[in-house]
């Protein structure tokens, strides 16, 4: 082999996940000498690796620019997704810390599986081949499901991980199976390479079965359904930081991950894909409305949430206009903000030692903790959909984008699943504001309090200034068409 | 100042005042002394900044006037206010309504009063803002955001069913609400933009119309509220306190034909046109029917409550019977029954906060203990019936006039309703006034103390003085309207499609 064709690829572009890769060595290597009683130092080290990694993120300049023989990609898209990503994952630690302690389990692994698991979301949001997104992903499956049965003596915790790490691997599964697919039936994994080879517009059936199977696995990484079941089990097994990051973060990289597969790779034969977008966003819309109409659980009552927050974003995405996308990102800028405020909320309903995590212990909030409930009754509002919270115009947009795409039977389908979902928004509102009073809760501790407070200030203060989130969507969208 | 004009502070005031009243710290007598002393500041000051707003406008053109644009969303969709005659009248109606209410809540509410106080100040922010704002998707905002402190105030202060009562207002007019927002995101995909004044230009093609006059009657009808979608109204005042109750008879429910006068009339004239005697038909039976069951009706709140949705079908009536009597009128018994419905409800709060109770039979007599109550109510009580020298009677006038050009079957039918409610509203003044005073516990029943009188006199006198002389609000709604009937015959005869109802035509 000579060895002048072998050329260093410009790493200046992966400088994130390199900070991060690196990071997570060293603070293993750190872990495993000093021990159990290194868990403090390692998760002050995972937020200060994370903070970097959002300010070179922050610093690159949203340019395009390909990397690693065209399968890595940076561009504005990317920058917004793993802007997203990477505060998700620091609000994950933060709200675990004070949990983790209380419970006996504080251990330095926890941190550092959260920094690998971000490194295979980043790689997500920038994958420009098939290869490229399989390996992110992956890296991002194995990481979950390590801390889905992180509270290792749980029962249902275990139960959780082992039942995320089947259905999941069948998940991958039928992802590769498409790409393999996609691969054999275009010569090619690269995502440019797929476009020129579908430009005709005319598309076979086995890149037809191929789509299809992506489709599938993407569905079940986002938790959209018919590939949702898995959701609820996990989030309710699950320790509650661990569902509040399931929540949150990986949501984000899943839904940058469809984003760029079906704009990156399949822009001309968008008719193929849009059928099952529509048919995925009507399902999980529906789905994530009437099922939780019946939970007692918080945490199972957000699984269904969030099944039905990733319908109204795959509106957009059905869209498959610039608008469409720049919707999707508005709409999972606002969704991490609920997310996490709900879930600080939900983490700090804690007494004597023992968490409550079911409606009823909702009761009179509003009476012994009125901050805390004011915020909890924001994300809820906002979640329904009603102005002039931020969770409206997450909806308005998508939907705007819909019915600019003629999909108005989708939106008509969209606004009245929304009218179902707000009967069990307002629900936790009434258990909040009209039933009587509990025995206070302990006070909170302080990175809930962050986390809260600044979702808090998102979801309520966007209606005064839109426009900074509105540029940031706009210029991730357009970066991708 | 910081480039708000007057209408954003009309917005600002009332939040400024919920946010003061929040800093107030734990509840105690005194705290909750402050919290209403600073909550009625708050909307006097309101008001009187409305008188300033209203001292500017000039009621002799039909144009938008006081506009403040400020970024918003995009280029295309500002946060953009402004009041025409249609909305000035209706933006100082409410901030003259907030007082009472804050009033008449003064020693009924008693716990949680802080909150109460709050959720009644963003309210009024949120009322506001649907008369004065200029664009749709910024309508919407303030049309729905009232939604969230009206459900807290009938879920927490409400009566016995208030749980249900809430829910069921807020999933009806959600319900109605959100096709609205469809049709408003169809206009922007058409038009390129949410700016009312501009959409006032707009021609839509007319079967689009159709649709979006559909979607918009849809939020509209329900917010109005138009049988068969009243429902939820009873529900909502018999929970309501007091002053939820006034609130939302007097100023809510005119945001469904604010919303008409705005939006459906000048943007689909055609489709409003085909769609009148439809309106006509369902005006026609709510006037009839709600009448004959507020006949029905054993509790003093929900026969007021069956009456608005009577009179809110004369509005309807009026106001697609698409010439200048019917609209007027329409316009006119909007400001009077948000007068007269809303002392009713407090006349009945006077009441319910000695007697605890709003069962008709309990009461009987009251003329004899409370001659000032008796007369205040008897005002207030003919000018529901229409009695001419009340404000009442202008407006189901006017309104009847218009629909006897438009179509004289449906006022035929309609005079009905005013033969009805004449029934239902002397019924009940006699059974609650006249009569022997024999209940044990009416007999020391006291008549209104000095907070009650401040409260009930000016609306006295307004209900009589807009009876005699109503020329002072006709005047302000006559040019817009002369403008809005302007433009729909321009829309309207340049539509080759011949119009489907000729005798509206005329």
């Amino acid at each position: 082999m000579n060895a002048a064709q072998i050329v260093m690829p410009s790493l200046g572009p992966a400088l994130p996940e390199l900070i991060l890769a690196v990071g997570v060595l060293v603070l293993i290597l750190y872990g495993s000498f000093r021990g159990e009683r290194s868990a403090e130092a390692v998760n002050v080290g995972a937020l200060v690796l994370l903070v970097l990694a959002l300010f070179v993120v922050m610093s690159q300049s949203g340019a395009k620019i390909t990397t690693l023989n065209g399968s890595f990609i940076v561009d504005g898209f990317s920058k917004v997704m793993k802007v997203l990503i990477l505060l998700g994952s620091a609000a994950a630690i933060l709200l675990s810390r004070d949990y983790f302690q209380r419970e006996r389990i504080d251990r330095f692994e926890f941190p550092l599986l959260i920094l690998l698991c971000t490194i295979g979301m980043l790689v997500m949001a920038s994958a420009n081949d098939l290869i490229a997104m399989y390996l992110g992903l992956e890296l991002q499956s194995l990481a979950a499901y390590v801390i889905a049965a992180f509270h290792r003596d749980n029962l249902r915790s275990t139960e959780a991980g082992l039942k995320y790490f089947v259905l999941g691997a069948l998940s991958s599964g039928m992802l590769l199976y498409g790409s393999s697919l996609v691969y054999g039936f275009t010569g090619t994994v690269s995502f440019p390479g797929i476009v020129a080879a579908l430009s005709d517009g005319n598309a076979g059936f086995g890149i037809v079965l191929g789509i299809v199977f992506v489709a599938a696995g993407v569905a079940f990484k986002m938790s959209a359904v018919p590939f949702h079941m898995w959701t609820p089990d996990v989030y309710e097994g699950s320790p509650t930081p661990v569902t509040a990051f399931f929540a949150s973060a990986p949501k984000m990289a899943a839904v940058a991950m469809t984003v760029r597969i079906f704009i990156g790779a399949f822009p001309d034969v968008t008719a193929i894909w849009q059928q099952i977008i529509v048919f995925i966003a009507i399902a999980s819309m529906a789905l994530g409305s009437f099922a939780a109409i019946g939970q007692r659980s918080i945490k199972r009552l957000m699984a269904y949430s969030s099944i039905g927050n990733i319908g109204y974003a795959l509106v957009g995405l059905a869209a498959g206009s610039q608008a469409g996308i720049s919707g999707v990102v508005i709409y999972m800028i606002i969704y991490l903000a609920m997310t996490l405020g709900a879930f600080a909320v939900i983490l700090s309903l804690r007494r004597g030692g023992q968490m409550f995590e079911t409606l009823d212990d909702l009761s009179g909030l509003s009476r012994t903790h009125p901050v805390l409930a004011f915020c909890l009754a924001a994300m809820m509002f906002s979640l329904a959909g009603i102005p002039p919270l931020a969770g409206f115009f997450g909806k308005y947009f998508v939907f705007r984008a819909a019915i600019e795409a003629n999909l108005v039977a989708l939106a008509i389908i969209g606004v009245v699943t929304s009218v179902v979902g707000a009967f069990y928004y307002l629900r936790l509102v009434k258990v909040m504001y009209f039933d009587e009073p509990l025995a206070p809760y302990d006070p909170m501790p302080p990175g809930l309090r962050i986390v809260l407070g600044l979702s808090t200030v998102v979801v309520v203060l966007f209606v005064l200034l839109p426009a900074p989130l509105r540029g940031a969507a706009d210029a991730a969208a357009k970066s991708l068409f | 100042m910081f480039g708000l004009g007057i209408l954003s502070g009309l917005l600002i005031v009332p939040l400024c005042g919920a946010a003061f009243i929040l800093t107030l710290g734990e509840e105690t007598e005194a705290t909750k002394r402050n919290a209403r002393w600073a909550a009625l500041a708050t909307t006097i000051l309101t008001f009187l900044l409305s008188l300033v707003a209203w001292g500017r406008f000039d009621a002799t053109t039909a144009s938008f006037q006081l506009i403040e644009t400020h970024a918003w969303l995009s280029e295309t969709t500002r946060f953009k206010l402004g009041v025409d005659g249609f909305s000035m009248p209706l933006i100082l109606l409410t901030t003259f309504l907030m007082p009472f209410c804050i009033g008449a809540s003064w020693l009924s509410i008693d716990k949680r009063v802080k909150e109460y106080f709050v959720a009644f100040l963003v309210l009024e922010t949120t009322m506001i803002g649907v008369f004065q704002s200029l664009d749709l998707v910024l309508f919407y905002l303030f049309f729905e955001a009232g939604l969230i402190p009206m459900f807290l105030i009938i879920g927490i202060w409400g009566g016995k069913r208030r749980i249900y009562a809430s829910f069921k207002f807020f999933l009806y007019t959600l319900l109605g609400s959100v096709l609205m927002l469809l049709a408003i995101m169809a206009m922007y995909w058409h038009a390129g933009t949410t700016d009312i004044p501009t959409l006032l230009h707009t021609r839509f093609p007319v079967e689009m119309q159709t649709w979006l006059w559909l979607a918009f009657f849809a939020s509209f009808a329900v917010k109005m509220p138009m049988w068969p979608v009243h429902t939820w109204l009873p529900d909502a005042h018999v929970e309501a306190p007091t002053a939820g109750s006034v609130i939302l008879a007097g100023i809510l429910l005119k945001m469904g034909g604010y919303g008409f006068i705005r939006v459906s009339l000048p943007m689909f004239p055609d489709a409003s046109q085909s769609f009148a005697p439809f309106v006509f038909a369902l005006s026609v039976v709510a006037i009839i029917f709600t009448s004959l069951i507020a006949l029905m009706q054993t509790d003093i709140k929900k026969l007021i409550a069956y009456s608005s949705v009577a009179h809110m079908g004369f509005v309807t009536l009026g106001l697609f019977t698409l010439n200048a009597q019917g609209i007027q009128g329409a316009l006119f018994l909007m400001i009077s029954h948000g007068i007269v419905s809303g002392a009713l409800f407090l006349c009945v709060g006077v009441v319910y906060d000695r007697m605890h109770t709003r069962e008709i039979s309990a009461y009987g007599g009251l003329v004899k203990r409370m001659p000032l109550y008796a007369a205040a109510m008897m005002v207030f009580t003919m000018a529901n019936v229409g009695l001419p020298g009340t404000s009442g009677f202008v407006g189901e006038f006017l309104a009847m006039m218009g629909a006897f050009r438009a179509n004289p079957t449906v006022a035929f039918f309609s005079v009905f309703g005013i033969i009805l409610s004449a029934g239902y509203a002397l019924w009940l003044y006699a059974r609650v006034i006249y009569g022997k005073l024999e209940k044990p516990n009416l007999q020391g029943i006291l008549d209104l103390d000095f907070r009650e009188k401040i409260i009930i006199a000016p609306l006295v006198a307004l209900t009589i003085y807009y009876g005699v002389h109503p020329a002072p609000i006709l005047d302000t709604f006559a040019p817009s309207t002369e403008a809005l009937m302007q433009s729909m015959k321009t829309a309207l005869s340049n539509t080759q499609t011949a119009a489907v109802v000729p005798a509206v035509a005329r």
